[in-house]
């Protein structure tokens, strides 16, 4: 082969003259393909070797091993942020017993949820409105007829539903929930993504019993996922009925909130089985408006900027 | 409790009733709150100075209280009960002369003299939104609200106003454009008043000129402009919007003249610096901002634990420590704040205040670890 190998001259750590050569300086393509491919085979080599040396030194120091270092992940890295909720912080506390979601949370009312779509929605849709209608005790699915949100909810308050969740379509496919909170609660504008109905799942069990499910909400820290944990968690019966064995998971991760469905077991005491049910979809929050749905003349309390959070890749809202 | 108030710079009100005072330099907000009554009715509507010193506040709240907060001793010296809650919210406060003026939603401005009970009353309409005093001349007010003009008010002559604006002119369509006024304020060493409507549109209206309509419009944005602050020194305005987007605005053309970032949430309180370049902004983000209006940057950020729902108000004390003081005595403040020490919390919020501990159980289980396969 005469490709020219990449001259290293022996030159002080400081300046390299002349400047290395690069394998992608050669022209020709077949011999550039073959001193790339040897330059990875290379450095596969070292990397190996590297690992193995540490491998060695790790045996050999046996028990005074130092313990293995955690790989860093973009969770392990979040930056720490104010707004995160103090467990006893009792201005939170003060505020979260006199908020909307208060009259969920004393008690004194019972969810009713409202489940329509945009206009004239497709099968899809349609499959997963009834999908999430079983999922959700007392849930009804309503069509929508091409009416005005702003007019359908005095008519939802006056029939006593405490919740307005409108699926939005786009191309036959789901991609965008509205959750409107309904006295006077606010409005959750979502963007759904890799809906999953029960067809399409694996494994999956038998359909979903009336049963109210437990729900889980998991990593929502900040005071906005404070908010959206109430949110959700007001979407359910207060007392879950143990019997049924179902389980609603609000999973938040990286600002996406997971969903997910699944029926339990418990085969001993440390060990459970579950089975995925239901449909699965994502969920990343797009908007949270104080008051019910004004999306032109309504005060937003949070509004996702999306170039403002490609600043830092490690600050998360949720 | 009068160390930690001498010390805040910015002033702003919440939805629970709590005073909060802001010190940048530390960069923490601390309660003012009157004991242990902390209820929604006691929600913080207007925030006004009570005084030409800037040494009082006035914090009015939803149930038609205004209470005086003295920022030299700490606490709340005065409680008056200006009208019930069934008038609605307060939405403007100004003192002339040992006389308070409030007005609410409903259009009733009163003016209470100290010492006795009547008032004299002024209908200024319905739905009223704003209501602002003009800084050199103080008896005279402007009001203005929903499908309710802008309206100039003199206080020696409450039965009509001194200057009632005029909506536009129809529209292409041969339409009436709807009027909602929702902040104004009045541009110093000049007759004339700056308005921000719910309809995204920046007006300034001359009293001196003969015509009733705005003398200059401008747009911005494509949602309702709540706020409006004037600068020190230019011909511009900064103006705040529902959707956390501030923008400064030149009043000789009514062109955008730049986009402060950092807000998330809809703008609530926006004020500026009497003397400096700086915009302190509150919003329903639950952050205080500072920006620069030179450079637009954000210099602070203070995050205050609830919605905030009015008012933050500056001093002209020393902002920050790289900021010029404009107080006379600066050496002296500069060796009081050597003395005083850092206070280092673990937590870079507020610190924690006397009143008991309300904790309502909050029943919402967090990190609830998964079920293991």
């Amino acid at each position: 082969k005469q490709g020219g190998k990449p001259e290293h001259v022996d030159a002080p750590a400081e300046f390299s003259f002349p400047p290395t050569f690069s394998v992608s300086e050669i022209k020709n393509k077949q011999r550039r393909h073959l001193m790339f491919m040897k330059l990875k085979q290379e450095k596969r080599k070292q990397k190996v070797a590297i690992k193995k040396k540490k491998k060695k030194e790790r045996d050999a120091l046996g028990d005074k091993a130092p313990p293995k270092e955690v790989p860093k992940t973009i969770e392990n890295q979040r930056v720490y942020d104010e707004t995160t909720v103090n467990p006893e912080d009792e201005e939170v506390a003060f505020d979260e017993g006199t908020d909307e979601f208060s009259a969920y949370f004393n008690r004194l009312t019972n969810p009713k949820v409202l489940i329509t779509t945009s206009d004239r929605p497709r099968g899809r849709t349609v499959r997963f409105c009834n999908q999430l209608a079983t999922v959700i005790p007392d849930a009804h699915v309503y069509y929508r007829r091409g009416l005005a949100l702003k007019k359908v909810i005095p008519q939802c308050i006056a029939r006593g539903f405490t919740y307005l969740m409108v699926i939005n379509e786009d191309r036959k496919v789901p991609n965008g929930m509205v959750l409107c909170h309904l006295p006077d609660g606010p409005t959750a504008h979502f963007k759904v993504s890799s809906v999953r109905l029960r067809k399409e799942m694996k494994r999956r069990g038998k359909d979903p019993t009336e049963h109210s499910p437990e729900v889980i909400l998991n990593n929502f820290t900040t005071r906005l996922g404070h908010s959206m944990g109430r949110l959700f968690a007001a979407l359910f019966p207060h007392d879950p009925q143990f019997v049924g064995r179902q389980v609603a998971t609000f999973h938040n991760q990286r600002d996406f909130i997971f969903f997910r469905f699944h029926r339990y077991i418990f085969k001993n005491e440390k060990r459970v089985g579950i089975q995925e049910l239901g449909p699965r979809f994502t969920l990343k929050l797009r908007s949270l408006q104080k008051g019910t749905f004004d999306s032109k003349f309504g005060e937003y309390e949070w509004v996702l900027k999306r170039h403002e959070n490609d600043v830092c890749r490690r600050r998360f809202n949720l | 409790m009068a160390d930690k108030s001498q010390v805040c710079s910015v002033w702003v009100g919440s939805e629970t009733g709590i005073l909060k005072g802001v010190s940048l330099s530390k960069k923490q907000a601390f309660n003012f709150c009157e004991m242990s009554c902390l209820s929604r009715d006691q929600e913080v509507c207007v925030l006004g100075w009570g005084d030409e010193h800037e040494t009082e506040v006035l914090v009015g709240s939803v149930n038609g209280t205004v209470k005086t907060f003295s920022t030299e001793k700490g606490i709340f010296t005065e409680t008056r009960q200006c009208g019930e809650s069934t008038q609605g919210r307060f939405t403007g406060i100004a003192v002339t002369d040992s006389a308070l003026i409030t007005c609410v939603e409903t259009g009733l401005l009163r003016v209470w003299k100290e010492g006795s009970t009547d008032t004299v009353e002024i209908n200024a309409g319905t739905n009223v939104c704003r209501m602002r005093q003009n800084p050199s001349q103080r008896n005279q007010v402007a009001t203005g609200g929903k499908e309710n003009g802008l309206k100039v008010w003199d206080l020696e002559r409450p039965e009509t106003p001194i200057f009632t604006s005029k909506n536009v002119r129809n529209d292409w369509l041969d339409m009436r454009v709807p009027e909602w006024v929702r902040d104004m304020s009045f541009i110093p060493d000049s007759d004339k008043i700056v308005t921000c409507t719910g309809h995204h549109q920046v007006r300034v209206y001359d009293p001196a000129s003969p015509q009733r309509r705005p003398v200059l419009e401008a747009h911005f944005g494509e949602y309702p402009l709540t706020a409006l602050s004037l600068p020190a020194n230019q011909d511009s305005v900064v103006v705040g919007n529902t959707h956390g987007e501030l923008a400064i605005l030149d009043l000789r053309k009514g062109l955008v003249r730049g986009c402060l970032k950092g807000l998330a949430g809809g703008v609530r309180g926006l004020q500026c610096h009497p003397s400096l370049p700086l915009v302190a902004t509150c919003g329903l983000d639950r952050f205080l901002r500072v920006h620069s209006l030179e450079d637009r940057s954000l210099q602070h950020k203070v995050h205050t634990n609830t919605l905030s729902f009015s008012y933050t108000l500056s001093t002209p004390e020393a902002i920050t420590g790289d900021v010029e003081e404009v107080k006379e005595e600066g050496g002296e403040v500069d060796e009081v704040w050597d003395t005083m020490e850092m206070i280092n919390d673990q937590a870079k919020k507020r610190a924690t205040d006397e009143e008991e501990a309300i904790v309502t159980g909050v029943e919402k289980t967090m990190k609830k670890r998964k079920v293991v396969k």
